[in-house]
């Protein structure tokens, strides 16, 4: 076990950044086209990242599995971004973004790379603004903010319900340009496979083409992975059904370490499932929280009866209703982060409170907000703010200006009108915190091999804020990885294109096409998902929301023997030439198989809870998550040695020397 | 419910197609469409016969991966949703649906119910984007104040998901409404106006080369459109490159 | 560059100016048309004769004719356009869920417009240009072929579809000039319906009475 140097610059939180960049190697730019840089995934992280290395000079090749980069999974991001541009005169700052995203992460993320993803901040609005990001505005034609959950202030920038995607197309429109010039060779629906590490450095993959089946070689002088989380482990989440963790975990195998796999979030407001045949879980936007009000009835019997469809929410008085939220925590309310909310709704469910069929929901009210707003635009319209009906139909406009396409989206799944009766919520897998270990430059601990967005472990600890992915995502590749990159690359500017001959590419390709072959021979009578769902159940079941020493034992014996069952009973149909979707599920979900494996490890190993890690074993009298600093005040960075259970735990000791190490209180 | 599917199975690009039938029993009306085909495809691989292949990835109406022509409508028979987004509710006990790839010369099927849609990318790459490079010292965000109006609309058609559903729907495989949508986002906000000539010229000529039909108004793109995007934009369009031409040398 | 590209939207101007044109050709002729509901014959062979004798209008007569072969040539590029761009067709499509009839078949009423035309122009341009039209000049040549009940009848249909093909055509045009929004659109096709109704309505109005009478 070694201590991990982060490369953390010296002198004040504040100045770190500026003078880091001050000190680090450029590559000049006639130097710049002598260089090529693989990056695998173009959502936030890595298209961003692809354009701007593109715009500095660098030869760029991009890969997606998708069919454009405009597909990648941020485009689902509704709610917003962060900014500590302080628009709104609330005392914002760039140490309280940094502040409250250390907090929020439950003080388990790295103290410099929080400040300078707060610094960098302000900067991302002004880029997307002025690649012409459509975001919401007031009628001054100034940028307008709202509020999300753990923080006081409001500091979210948005584009109604469709944040992501309107950011993602504001990097994508970046790529584009750099395509079109020829700077980005673009490989739509090509997936990576693995790293090609030459003389211990990252030079290159191993891609197979998804259209042909072509098993194809790429060199390059670095390779940047921003291919997003792992939160497929689970089967269902809100991650589109493609989002995979095959390429951070090949470069896992091939020696980059993997921090904190056991720090997933769980989002508290999404659509609850409604039967086996699920394959996915719907998020609806934590800006919903700004204006709904969670609930549940107070009485056990009522639950019942609403559970048994003998009572409608409607039905339930205002003195029965339990909005135990802000019953629990009276200062944040129902704006708590993610993780306090997610288990606050398990609890009540668990204890029979929950509605639905299945028990396992809270309502999500917003009639409190159609009469609020619905006054104020009596009042600004002068009509009678006293007629009720009217008020609410006021109300209603309001909410569904702000929030309407959320609103569509929850009917159009569950058949029922929000703006009639509350919405039921559940909590779900949406976000994986952990991921590959990166130092302050955002190189893992394989030279030449940068990892950005989810796809790192860095800046959210061990629970991520409410619009702060994709602030993430977006600074690594616009205002981070394009400088420090260069410090590395420096190096390469007399080394010339590398050879895609060398026996380490031959090792690598030989290795993709055995593992290819042997699903396609192999003689099992199960589809992919059919083991995939096994897993997901045994995840969710046992490394859920709530862990406990006993049922992370089990978990572990069991995802092993599923695995070895998967590999000896999987069927998977069709040929290795031309386009196989069962192929590319296979591939993702044996990934899949060896990250449980580690993820259920790292949380048997961290016997303390923090963030969205919750164990049974350390709670507080009140039954909040309890911290244990002096033991894991540490990332654990996992590395691999030939099978998930003889990984080597490495720890990079976090040091908080500006933030203040307290118990995280929301109440 | 019971059914009865009627699906494209193609093997690949050079492979000449046909319409298979498949019937399929215990479907829930709370199955979105999607997951009903997921239901088929483990019934297929559990007979060993290949699963369907078709595109989709977010299953939440907004990466505008999935691409379905369902029952002779682009997105299927409900309005203002993607596929992914199509419940089984829509449809009755015993009914057959027909289900087939997006069809346009510029978008060539790659296998069973997936085309290819790269035309898009290079209409994209022709134009649909702002001149600025990545800068720490861009100018501060709010130094650009923007009418309301203006940012809403601009947002309005700044939605379009790029599915395909207009070209896959329009009598004449037009792309007008894609193409109109990032044109107008642009025109409408002054970050985009300095380019706007440039820009609507260059995406109107790929939009020809690829082999697009034109538009012929009759307006079928916005009803099946998921994201709504209005017929203003090809309004819009048809306007900026009207004085695109008159005013370029 | 100051000449317009035949791009697919230059087509599209120049099928609506030539439109346009013709929308209001439709009108001034109708105007003529009207003067045979009069009892004083001499009135419709007098305007008759000077829309056959007239230089300006001779001028125009060419001008008009280019508008028909423009309005012709390029609906027919258009639609062989837009054939090819669709290779393979759907096995089930069902366009009237998003579409109205007469937008998708432009070039069906276009085509059975310009068979009518044709016609029209061996019976009517034919005599009145060259003057060689019975006796009692040219009143008498049209009043002679509308007691002809099937003439009658061809007549009648064929501005029906002349209608259809301009409730689409008329708000059409605005469109692709880009002189349209959701608050326009509303006007141009109120107007649009509007006019067809006139157009059709007015010539059908003058055979059938000319018929009957």
């Amino acid at each position: 076990m070694s201590n991990l140097d982060a490369k953390i610059p010296e002198g004040p939180i504040a100045e770190k950044w500026t003078n880091h960049k001050n000190n680090i190697n450029l590559v000049n730019p006639a130097n710049k086209r002598l260089i090529d840089v693989i990056i695998i995934g173009t959502g936030l992280a890595g298209g961003s990242a692809a354009a701007s290395l593109a715009e500095m000079g660098y030869n760029v090749k991009a890969f997606a599995f998708q069919d454009s980069p405009r597909r990648a999974h941020s485009i689902a991001a509704q709610g917003g971004i962060n900014a500590s541009k302080n628009y709104q005169n609330d005392g914002d700052s760039d140490y309280r973004l940094f502040y409250d995203t250390v907090k929020g992460g439950d003080y388990r993320s790295r103290e410099a790379n929080v400040y300078r993803l707060a610094e960098v901040s302000g900067n991302i609005i002004d880029q997307c603004v002025a690649q012409g990001v459509p975001f919401a505005r007031d009628y001054g034609g100034l940028l307008d903010n709202r509020s999300f959950g753990g923080v006081l202030v409001s500091r979210t920038f948005y584009a109604r319900g469709q944040t992501g995607q309107q950011l993602l197309l504001g990097a994508y429109s970046a790529l584009s340009r750099q395509i079109g010039k020829g700077k980005v060779k673009m490989y739509n629906r090509h997936e990576m496979l693995d790293v090609v590490i030459v003389d211990g450095k990252a030079r290159g993959i191993i891609a197979r083409n998804l259209i042909t089946g072509e098993i194809q070689r790429h060199s390059a002088h670095a390779v940047v992975i921003a291919s997003g989380g792992y939160g497929n482990v689970f089967f269902l989440s809100t991650n589109a059904m493609g989002s995979n963790a095959t390429a951070a975990w090949k470069a896992h195998k091939r020696g980059a370490y993997f921090a904190n796999p056991c720090f997933t979030q769980i989002h508290p407001t999404c659509i609850p499932v409604s039967g086996d045949h699920q394959s996915k879980l719907t998020l609806m936007s934590e800006s919903l929280r700004n204006d709904g009000r969670i609930w549940v009835p107070l009485k056990l019997e009522d639950a019942k009866a609403i559970q048994q469809g003998n009572l409608k929410p409607t039905d339930i008085a205002e003195e029965n209703r339990d909005y135990f939220l802000e019953r629990r925590y009276p200062a944040f309310g129902n704006l708590v982060p993610r993780d306090v909310a997610s288990r606050a709704a398990k609890e009540r469910c668990d204890a029979g409170h929950g509605v639905n069929a299945t028990g396992e929901a809270v309502y999500l009210d917003f009639m409190d907000a159609f009469i609020r707003y619905g006054k104020e635009q009596a009042h600004v319209k002068g009509l009678d703010g006293e007629d009720k009906d009217l008020v609410i139909k006021l109300g209603k406009a309001v909410i569904e200006e702000k929030y309407g396409n959320l609103f569509q989206m929850y009917e159009k799944i569950i058949d029922e009108n929000p703006y009639e009766t509350p919405m039921m919520i559940y909590p779900a897998v949406h976000y994986t915190m952990g991921g590959i270990w990166v130092d302050y430059n955002l190189m893992t601990t394989v030279p030449g091999l940068y990892v950005l967005g989810e796809a790192n472990f860095s800046d959210h600890g061990a629970n991520r804020l409410g619009a702060s992915a994709l602030m993430q995502g977006l600074a690594d590749g616009y205002f981070v990885l394009p400088y420090t990159i260069g410090d590395f690359l420096a190096d390469d500017i007399r080394t010339g294109t590398i050879p895609i001959d060398s026996p380490e590419f031959d090792e690598a390709e030989k290795k993709v096409k055995d593992s290819i072959a042997t699903f396609l021979t192999n003689d099992g009578d199960n589809s992919v998902d059919h083991y995939h769902k096994l897993l997901g159940k045994i995840m969710w079941d046992k490394v859920g929301m709530a862990r406990n020493d006993k049922h992370l034992k089990e978990s572990i014996v069991e995802i092993k023997a599923l695995r070895e069952e998967f590999h000896k009973g999987v069927f998977v149909p069709g040929k290795d030439e031309g386009m196989n979707t069962e192929l590319e599920k296979a591939l993702r979900v044996s990934d899949f198989f060896e990250l449980a494996e580690l993820f259920a490890m790292d949380a048997l190993k961290r016997t303390e809870s923090c963030g969205g890690h919750y164990r049974e074993e350390s709670v507080t009298p009140e039954g909040e998550a309890l911290r244990d600093d002096e033991n894991f005040a540490y990332v654990s960075a996992w590395e691999y040695k030939g099978e998930p259970s003889e990984s080597v735990l490495h720890k990079e000791e976090l040091k908080f020397e500006f933030i203040e190490l307290k118990q995280r209180s929301y109440k | 419910m019971n059914l009865t599917l009627k699906i494209w199975r193609q093997n690949g690009p050079k492979d000449k197609g046909r319409m298979e039938t498949y019937p399929i029993s215990d479907v829930s009306p709370d199955m979105s469409f999607l997951e009903m085909l997921d239901v088929l495809n483990e019934s297929l691989v559990a007979k060993r016969e290949e699963p369907v292949a078709f595109d989709h990835d977010c299953r939440e109406g907004i990466c505008g991966t999935c691409s379905l022509h369902i029952n002779g409508e682009a997105h299927g028979p409900d309005r203002a949703i993607t596929t992914c987004q199509l419940h089984m509710r829509k449809f009755k006990e015993g009914e057959t649906i027909y289900i087939e790839p997006w069809r346009a010369k510029a978008f060539p099927v790659i296998k069973d119910l997936i085309v290819d849609r790269e035309a898009f990318e290079r209409i994209q790459q022709a134009g649909g984007f702002v001149s600025v490079n990545t800068s720490g010292n861009t100018q501060d965000a709010n130094n650009l104040p923007i009418p309301k109006v203006d940012a809403d609309l601009a947002f309005d058609a700044a939605a379009c998901i790029g599915c395909g559903a207009c070209v896959a729907t329009c009598k004449n495989a037009s792309a007008m409404l894609f193409v109109s949508a990032k044109v107008s986002q642009f025109a409408l906000l002054p970050q985009g106006k300095v380019e706007a000539k440039e820009r609507v010229l260059n995406m109107v000529h790929q939009m020809d080369l690829e082999g697009f039909g034109s538009c012929t108004n009759t307006g079928a793109c916005e009803v099946e459109c998921p994201k709504e995007i209005s017929l203003d934009n090809i309004a819009r369009l048809n306007r900026e490159y009207l004085c695109a031409t008159l005013s370029s040398e | 560059m100051s000449v317009i590209r035949i791009t697919s939207i230059a087509k599209k101007f120049i099928m609506a100016l030539s439109g346009l044109f013709l929308i209001v050709f439709l009108l001034v002729h109708l105007g003529v048309n009207l003067l045979l509901l009069s009892n004083d014959h001499d009135l419709f062979n007098e305007a008759s004769h000077f829309m056959a004798s007239n230089p300006l209008i001779q001028i125009m007569q060419y001008v008009l004719a280019l508008g028909f072969l423009v309005h012709i040539l390029s609906g027919v590029a258009l639609t062989v356009q837009n054939y090819l761009a669709r290779p393979n067709r759907y096995a089930k499509n069902r366009p009237s869920e998003n579409a109205s009839l007469e937008s998708r078949t432009m070039i069906v009423s276009g085509g059975l417009v310009l068979l009518f035309l044709l016609l029209h122009m061996r019976n009517f341009f034919y005599y009145i240009k060259f003057g060689t039209g019975p006796e009692g000049g040219d009143y008498v040549l049209v009043t002679d072929l509308f007691d002809i009940w099937y003439y009658t009848a061809i007549y009648v249909v064929s501005f029906v579809i002349l209608g259809f093909h301009l409730n689409h055509g008329f708000q059409s045009s605005f469109q692709s000039l880009g002189a349209n929004n959701k608050f326009w659109e509303g006007i141009w096709k109120k107007a649009g319906t509007i006019y067809s109704v006139i157009i059709a309505g007015g010539f059908s109005v003058i055979a059938l009475y000319l018929f009957f009478n």
